[in-house]
């Protein structure tokens, strides 16, 4: 592989070569950053793992700063966030940066998940990669649905019920373990104490696994849209100043649409009931999640029957956490030998099923669970694991891919000849449009 | 010694590196578990476990939240008609067969008397007013039972507190409580 190997940073100054070698940091950034070869034709949705850390490092400093101001009393939680809101200079700035970037992270690393699903990222020697990256995913989830408790709202403290809640379903252990959680009977204090000192600690925990996971990436080296192996120095260019650009350039649209919402659409992402105080007395008429849970909500809900002897409610969770869960073997229940969709016609169609089933589902979770809602739900959950446990293995087997280059280079060449020979010249900039 | 000796008889080396590992786990362990042990409730939270309620104000058809553990506790003076249409449902017609009254043995049946506060006391009803699905209060005098309806996830409860349909899968608790006076509840 075209790593590691051969080091071609050579320090220019004195002070260089004495750090070089003593502890070789510079060299480490120069060959991960910027001599790192990456394939020649990545597209844009690979701008997302670097839009993905400058979105850690945004909610790590804007969370930083708004713990100086936040209280973690219930007496005191909705009080201190109004004061954020209203009184500390620039409150209203750094609050929505952090509320929408929570969002936004999740946009983002759900089209990263849905291009490693696309492009059979997680496939063999990336297996360890993809579960790193779905443990990043699960902090994130915790971290998130913490974070949103800590403004002591009505959906906060709702929320936090319901889903520990879930550990009530655990046969014999459960009440126990929800009461571990929440340091008492019911969500109050010793509870919004816990979670605000979780929510500061998850994110570094983050970082940590983060760094594992471009550690293996580097170790293997980066997929890319044909799937195939880079081969030969011809399928690859340096990460800078190529790939650089590539994901500055991906980073400012993506921090314009961020922007957009922070400074127009600030709550369109929350919940209006969340700017009531919590009342441990009162119920919602109507309690969802945040958006980036609507689908697992979905699942949860759709098991209204008893299994055999699992009863609903424990059924619920289990299809719930399963669907997770079920992220993780991903590279095992895939049996096709073509990495990606591009060459996998019937894959692709199912890909694009399961993206559609991913976004009913979120639909469904923020309706109300009645009617033929409750139906459809139980529908789009049997299509959500069937995509995983029948049709990535049964297809593997059974469909004809098409016919795969030799290389990287020679698909890239290809295309542009595709292109140049269909359209006058100076048209051959944009292959992307051509499906 | 040699180094045969090391791989073939059990000797009191092998015994010492055992026995200092088992004390480093034990160790580890009792260390481990005040940082698990300081997430359960603290004392003054089990110390909040008994609350008094005057119901003399209740009439019949009325009811009071009053707070308990962190938990509404429904105290509910049950009309005739409720008390009779609980009486008549047939037991196997139940999701919930069994009472779950914390005052009765864990087997007693889900029958009104049981669920209520006894005999001659039948009117009254009090339990923890939380859907055993996943903790949202449910809204008294609602659902097709004329009992509790929870807007969550939809279970439906009837005069008795017991669940009839959705997808919670216990009768709502009874807490221990007695009748102290003719008037006042003490409840935990």
């Amino acid at each position: 592989m075209m790593h590691e190997g051969h080091s071609t940073y050579t320090p220019k100054t004195g002070i260089g070569r004495w750090v070089d070698a003593r502890m070789p940091l510079p060299r480490l950034v120069y060959n991960s950053f910027i001599a790192y070869p990456v394939p020649r034709n990545l597209n844009y949705f690979w701008a997302f793992g670097g839009i993905l850390s400058v979105m850690l490092v945004a909610q790590i400093l804007t969370g930083i700063v708004l713990a100086m101001h936040y209280t973690d009393d219930t007496g005191l939680a909705f009080d201190s966030v109004e004061k954020i809101m209203r009184d500390v200079n620039h409150g209203w700035l750094l609050r929505y940066l952090h509320s929408n970037g929570a969002s936004f992270f999740f946009v983002a690393v759900y089209i990263h998940i849905f291009r490693g699903l696309y492009y059979g990222s997680y496939k063999a020697p990336r297996e360890l990669l993809w579960i790193l990256g779905c443990i990043i995913y699960l902090l994130m989830m915790a971290t998130g649905f913490m974070g949103y408790v800590l403004p002591w709202g009505q959906m906060s403290f709702w929320g936090a019920t319901v889903i520990t809640g879930f550990f009530t379903a655990i046969p014999l252990v459960g009440d126990w373990i929800q009461q571990l959680l929440l340091g008492g009977f019911a969500v109050d204090n010793p509870t919004l104490n816990r979670f605000f000192a979780l929510h500061y600690l998850l994110p570094f925990m983050i970082a940590g696994v983060v760094v594992l996971h471009v550690w293996a990436l580097h170790v293997t080296g980066q997929n890319n849209p044909t799937g195939i192996e880079v081969k030969s120095k011809t399928d690859t260019v340096p990460f800078t100043p190529y790939a650089t650009i590539k994901d500055a350039m991906g980073m400012v649209v993506f921090l314009l649409v961020y922007a957009y919402f922070v400074f127009y659409l600030p709550n369109y992402l929350g919940h209006p009931d969340n700017y009531t105080i919590a009342n441990p007395l009162k119920t919602p008429a109507h309690i969802v999640p945040e958006w980036y849970f609507l689908p697992f909500y979905a699942i949860l809900r759709a098991i209204t029957f008893n299994i055999g002897p699992i009863n609903s409610k424990l059924g619920g969770v289990l299809a719930m956490f399963g669907a997770i869960a079920v992220l993780f073997v991903v590279p095992w229940l895939d049996t096709s030998k073509v990495r990606s969709a591009v060459y996998r016609p019937w894959y692709k169609l199912f890909f694009w099923l399961f993206a559609a089933d991913a976004i009913l589902l979120g639909w469904l979770g923020s309706r109300p669970a009645e009617g033929s809602y409750v139906l459809m739900a139980q529908l789009a959950t049997l299509f959500y694991f069937a995509f995983f446990l029948i049709v990535m293995p049964v297809l593997g087997l059974i469909e004809t891919p098409r016919r795969l280059p030799n290389s990287i280079t020679e698909a890239v060449l290809e295309k542009n000849k595709g292109s140049g020979s269909g359209h006058p010249a100076g048209a051959t900039a944009a292959p992307e449009t051509k499906g | 010694m040699s180094a045969t000796d090391d791989t073939h008889d059990p000797n009191r080396r092998d015994f010492l590196y055992i026995a200092t590992g088992m004390a480093g786990v034990v160790g580890a362990a009792a260390v481990a578990w005040p940082f698990i042990d300081q997430m359960r409730p603290d004392a003054s939270t089990l110390a909040l476990s008994t609350v008094e309620v005057d119901v003399s104000s209740l009439t019949p058809g009325m009811s009071l939240t009053v707070k308990w553990r962190g938990k509404p506790v429904f105290v509910r003076n049950r009309t005739p008609e409720e008390v009779k249409a609980a009486q008549d449902v047939k037991l196997e017609e139940l999701k919930d067969p069994l009472a779950r009254n914390a005052n009765l043995p864990a087997d007693a049946t889900a029958a009104d008397i049981d669920r209520s506060a006894g005999k001659d006391k039948e009117n009254w009803l009090v339990m923890v007013g939380v859907c055993t699905h996943l903790g949202c209060i449910p809204l008294g005098q609602q659902g097709e039972y004329g009992g509790w309806f929870c807007p969550c996830h939809g279970s439906v409860y009837d005069t008795a507190g017991r669940i009839r349909h959705g997808p919670a899968p216990e009768n709502m608790a009874v807490p221990v409580f007695s009748f102290i006076s003719d008037t006042k509840i003490r409840i935990g």
